[in-house]
């Protein structure tokens, strides 16, 4: 029951929101949530590189699993994640110079973004199949892309007020992420009518 | 903090300095703002805040240690790749050791022992100072940074604890009367604490500063007097 599809997505992307009720991704949650047509852009390169990533970790576990080498899990899965992240750079910088600026020394950070990382641990401690994997990895991103566009949305709106010196810059941004994940707690509920 | 972050990763002498720094002028959660998964995610126990605390400090001396070792080895290129590396090894020995210390600190820390790998605290001191320093300054800077990790991740956890559970390291602090604040152990608690926390460090240095240079200026005023 708790491995329906359905089930996996609606977890990963809503009830246990990776950045809100989980905690991860946070440095780029912070850093990169004041603009959202910057927010927007790195939420779906996050997207891109965290699926990759996750179809490659699954075929990688299951070579380290056939020739027992389970402790080697963390070094490979980093180096797939780096080396994903080095294509997604050439990839975005063929297709659109633009965007490459824009997005500058962030794009490089994503390798040492902890929810691209956490995908691949989840999916291996969890002991899902390619499909679910795969499902997972669409819905804990997007589910990153939500909450930093979501962010970036109120941050603009804040940033029009008169906000007392003390207070600006992460203190409030970490007020403005704990309304939002309050909100996000209401979403607890779903998981057990399921 | 303008002036704290330019005298980032300057030249250092004595070992208090080292820790000074890390656990106070430079402490990497509350005057950078690194590492904040970990951060938010364990402190809602002193326990579990203490134990990630020293995890941390542990992969940071051993992997400081390894690329000061080797940083006249390490080609310029692909200096960030082989820190990875060796960060990584060093955090897979943490995951093994700590379950073999002790399992329910283990489940306690879940998936965050493993994540260390991706805390940027852990790559930015060797970028910083490691990769250019020899071992021993490297080791100690380690240790003030891990330090200063765990002081915060303490300090956090306090708050989240007492407010969320009533309790500290387990111990019961209020009378059965007391009703737990539980909303400080879910993930909102993490964020306000938190904000809590570095409204409390900016206001304390705001207020340092102010007495600082009104001090300067009491020096000052009769320095003036005498030259006009």
């Amino acid at each position: 029951m708790n491995d329906t599809l359905t089930h996996v997505f609606l977890d990963a992307f809503l009830i246990n929101n990776f950045v809100l009720c989980v905690f991860l991704g946070m440095c780029s949650f912070l850093g990169i949530s004041g603009k959202f047509s910057t927010a927007w852009r790195m939420g779906v390169s996050v997207m891109f590189v965290i699926t990759v990533s996750s179809v490659l970790s699954y075929a990688m576990n299951l070579l380290l699993v056939g020739v027992h080498a389970e402790y080697l899990r963390i070094i490979t899965y980093i180096i797939i994640i780096a080396a994903t992240v080095q294509l997604t750079e050439m990839f975005i910088k063929k297709m659109s110079p633009a965007l490459f600026r824009e997005l500058g020394v962030y794009l490089p950070l994503i390798t040492t973004n902890c929810a691209v990382l956490a995908v691949p641990l989840f999916q291996t401690s969890r002991g899902y199949n390619l499909v679910q994997s795969t499902v997972f990895a669409v819905a804990a991103s997007g589910g990153y892309c939500l909450a930093l566009v979501l962010l970036s949305m109120v941050r603009e709106r804040v940033d029009l007020s008169d906000v007392s010196s003390l207070a600006k810059g992460t203190a409030l941004t970490l007020v403005l992420a704990a309304i939002l994940s309050l909100a996000f707690m209401g979403f607890a509920g779903m998981g057990n009518g399921a | 903090m303008s002036d704290a972050v330019a005298c980032h990763g300057a030249a250092k002498s004595t070992p208090d300095h080292f820790f000074r720094d890390g656990l106070w002028k430079q402490n990497p959660v509350f005057v950078h703002v690194l590492g904040m998964c970990p951060t938010l995610a364990i402190t809602n126990s002193v326990r579990n805040a203490l134990c990630m605390g020293l995890a941390t400090t542990f992969v940071l001396v051993v992997s400081d240690g390894l690329i000061s070792a080797m940083r006249k080895m390490i080609p310029k290129q692909v200096r960030i790749a082989t820190y990875i590396a060796i960060i990584a090894t060093a955090v897979t020995v943490v995951d093994y050791l700590v379950k073999a210390i002790n399992i329910n600190v283990y489940k306690a820390l879940g998936a965050y022992i493993p994540l260390i790998v991706s805390n940027c605290i852990v790559l930015e001191r060797p970028e910083a100072f490691a990769g250019k320093n020899p071992v021993v300054p490297s080791i100690l800077d380690a240790l003030g940074t891990g330090f200063g990790f765990a002081f915060a991740l303490t300090c956090l956890g306090t708050v989240r604890e007492v407010l969320g559970a009533g309790t500290f390291l387990g111990f019961p602090l209020f009378g059965s009367s007391f009703e737990p604040w539980v909303l400080f152990l879910l993930p909102p608690g993490g964020f306000i604490s938190l904000a809590i926390w570095l409204l409390a460090f900016s206001s304390f240095r705001q207020w340092r500063a102010k007495q600082r240079s009104a001090q300067a200026a009491i020096e000052v005023a009769p320095a003036v007097e005498v030259g006009s």
